[in-house]
């Protein structure tokens, strides 16, 4: 392992997140507090709670795994795609480092990052609502987590991608519309039987349900099982990264 | 001298189906300076890429300093630095950046007063904390080199370093490859130009059509390279070139209308005018002179057929 390079790609991505760090901030801030705007104080004026929480509180998971998931899945997609673009990718392949190191310092920055905007928009949701978190560790866990078996997702989409327009299809088409079916700003109970059926076959609900679940000891789904479904989703995303590295699959001609 | 870089058989086929190597050996011994001479799609940069890791091979083995470039690849790649031939930089990035990610990506330890010393070398100091994207094509590609060279390679592949780059500025690179020569790395440089390859390498590959058709002491090559054509048509045909003449070496074309003489452009004398007073001696009437250089092209074609015969 070259610790070295993997550290050397970890600083060099993080240097472009700092360089435009004011950007990278204020955005997820204003639209977390739009959200807070619209969904908590328009729509939670009529819903009084949710499972014993206040409407603006019980988002607020929804709301930041939302955008740790679009934060993950873009900036690893984009940190990998734009050396292939432009063209610098060749210092990747020829550097003496596997694809491990690639994947370690890209998802690791990642990563970072999304969780970086994942605990601002926590602190920002704190000036709207009183938030307790019940289980402060396992929402940690939970967060972490799940930045990286988004970034390893983004990965490999930035991988696959020709185009910026195929780096944004996955996440505009796939990612978010299941993050918003998944009950990020409403219970699963609060659907009708036939589409709580269909919600449980969307991964994200058991995301959603887990994180949840630490911020107030209650969810849709068995914690243990959306445990189980973010270690299955990382392990999907791991076995294609490895079978990405034994073939070189859009790496080298 | 040791051997640094050996290339056995290696052969690469691009999903396409085109085979652009077609079983490359080639030796490279340790210090040396190598132009790998060769036409558009000759296989230069595929070679390269393949050696570096950049494209995969189809079959064949390269070694570096002894290490295979497959099963040994974190050594072997740790000793090569390549100037790739396109210009790719990130256009955002501080010059300094790139620099210190490179020496980072092939796991060396922090050195920040040798890479000033690389930058001052380059010229490029003054630049360290300017984005790339200000920089000028010849200054891009000197950022290339600095990249390439932060990791102290031993073996430095440069794919046309001088391709947009000006006169003076090129003088400088070959100033700053003689350099790397004096400290011992090796180095193979690709051109079209027969006079960058005259300028400073000790040895010349010529490759086409993805095969080496000859490596070749420099000296040699350039003598072979030298040679001139001078061809006098005469206004009757003859049978049989006259033994007056026969000193001349020359060759009959043309039906017996045309006479061709090859000399060396070198030379102190290149007997033009006593040939053309010994034609005329021997009562021939001349037509027309003319007189063709070989191209290099013409070089390749003539050792591409040489090869065959
Ligand atoms: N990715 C690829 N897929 C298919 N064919 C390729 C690919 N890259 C190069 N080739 C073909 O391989 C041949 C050799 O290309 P290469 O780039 O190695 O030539 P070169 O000697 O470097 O030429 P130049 O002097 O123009 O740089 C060319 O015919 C080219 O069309
Ligand atoms: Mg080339």
């Amino acid at each position: 392992m070259n610790w070295r390079a993997i550290r050397a790609i970890y600083q060099f991505e993080m240097s472009r997140f700092y360089r435009t760090l004011t950007q990278s901030l204020i955005s997820p801030v204003i639209s977390t507090s739009l959200y807070f705007v619209v969904f908590g104080a328009a729509i939670g004026s009529r819903i009084q709670e949710v499972e014993g929480v206040s409407y603006g509180a019980f988002i607020v998971p929804g709301l930041v795994m939302l955008s740790v998931m679009t934060q993950s899945i873009s900036s690893a997609g984009f940190g990998i795609y734009f050396p292939k673009f432009i063209g610098t990718f060749y210092e990747l392949l020829s550097a003496p480092i596997s694809f491990l190191e690639i994947v370690v310092g890209y998802v690791g920055a990642a990563a970072t990052k999304a969780l970086i905007i994942g605990v601002l928009i926590l602190i920002t949701s704190m000036f709207f609502v009183d938030l307790s978190i019940v289980h402060p560790i396992a929402m940690l866990a939970f967060l972490v987590l799940t930045c990286l078996s988004f970034a390893l997702l983004g990965f490999i989409i930035g991988i696959w991608a020709r185009s910026f327009e195929q780096l944004q299809m996955i996440p505009l088409l796939v990612v978010t519309p299941l993050v918003f079916l998944g009950g990020s700003f409403y219970s699963i109970s609060m659907l009708p039987p036939f589409w709580q059926g269909i919600s449980f076959f969307n991964p994200v609900v058991y995301l959603i349900s887990g994180f949840r679940w630490s911020f107030f000891g209650t969810s849709d789904v068995p914690v243990g099982f959306s445990l189980l479904a973010i270690a299955g989703f990382t392990a999907l995303c791991l076995g294609v990264i490895w079978w990405i590295f034994r073939t070189g699959w859009r790496l080298r001609d | 001298m040791a051997t640094i870089l050996s290339v056995r058989d290696l052969r690469k086929t691009y999903a396409s189906g085109f085979e652009a190597l077609k079983g490359v050996s080639l030796d490279i011994e340790q210090g040396e300076i190598l132009a790998l001479l060769g036409p558009n799609g000759a296989g230069k940069t595929t070679l390269i890429s393949t050696i570096c890791g950049i494209t995969g091979m189809s079959s064949g083995s390269v070694t570096v300093g002894g290490h295979d470039i497959l099963s040994d690849f974190r050594v072997a790649r740790e000793m090569i630095g390549l100037v790739p031939q396109e210009i790719t930089l990130e256009p955002f990035e501080r010059v300094w950046n790139t620099v210190r990610f490179s020496r980072g990506l092939f796991g060396k330890k922090r050195d920040d007063s040798y890479l000033e010393e690389i930058l001052r070398k380059l010229s490029l100091w003054d630049k360290k904390d300017s984005a790339i994207k200000e920089l000028s094509g010849g200054m891009q590609r000197r950022v290339l080199m600095a990249k390439a060279l932060s990791h102290e390679p031993r073996v430095l592949f440069l794919d046309e370093p001088t391709a947009g780059v000006d006169v003076e500025l090129r003088k400088d690179m070959w100033e700053v490859v003689n350099g790397l020569k004096a400290d011992g790395v090796t180095i193979i440089l690709t051109t079209h130009y027969i006079e960058e390859a005259e300028a400073i390498s000790d040895r010349v590959a010529v490759i086409s059509g993805g095969e080496i058709l000859l490596v070749e002491d420099k000296a040699d090559l350039m003598r072979r390279m030298g040679q001139k054509q001078l061809a006098v048509q005469l206004t009757e045909p003859i049978d049989a070139i006259p033994d007056a003449l026969s000193d001349y070496q020359l060759e009959q074309s043309g039906d017996g209308h045309v006479l061709i003489y090859t000399y060396d452009t070198r030379a102190d004398r290149t007997g033009i005018t006593r040939l053309l007073n010994d034609i005329s001696a021997a009562g021939l009437v001349l037509q027309d002179v003319q007189t063709r250089e070989s191209s290099l092209e013409e070089i390749f074609v003539g050792l591409v057929s040489g090869e065959a015969a």
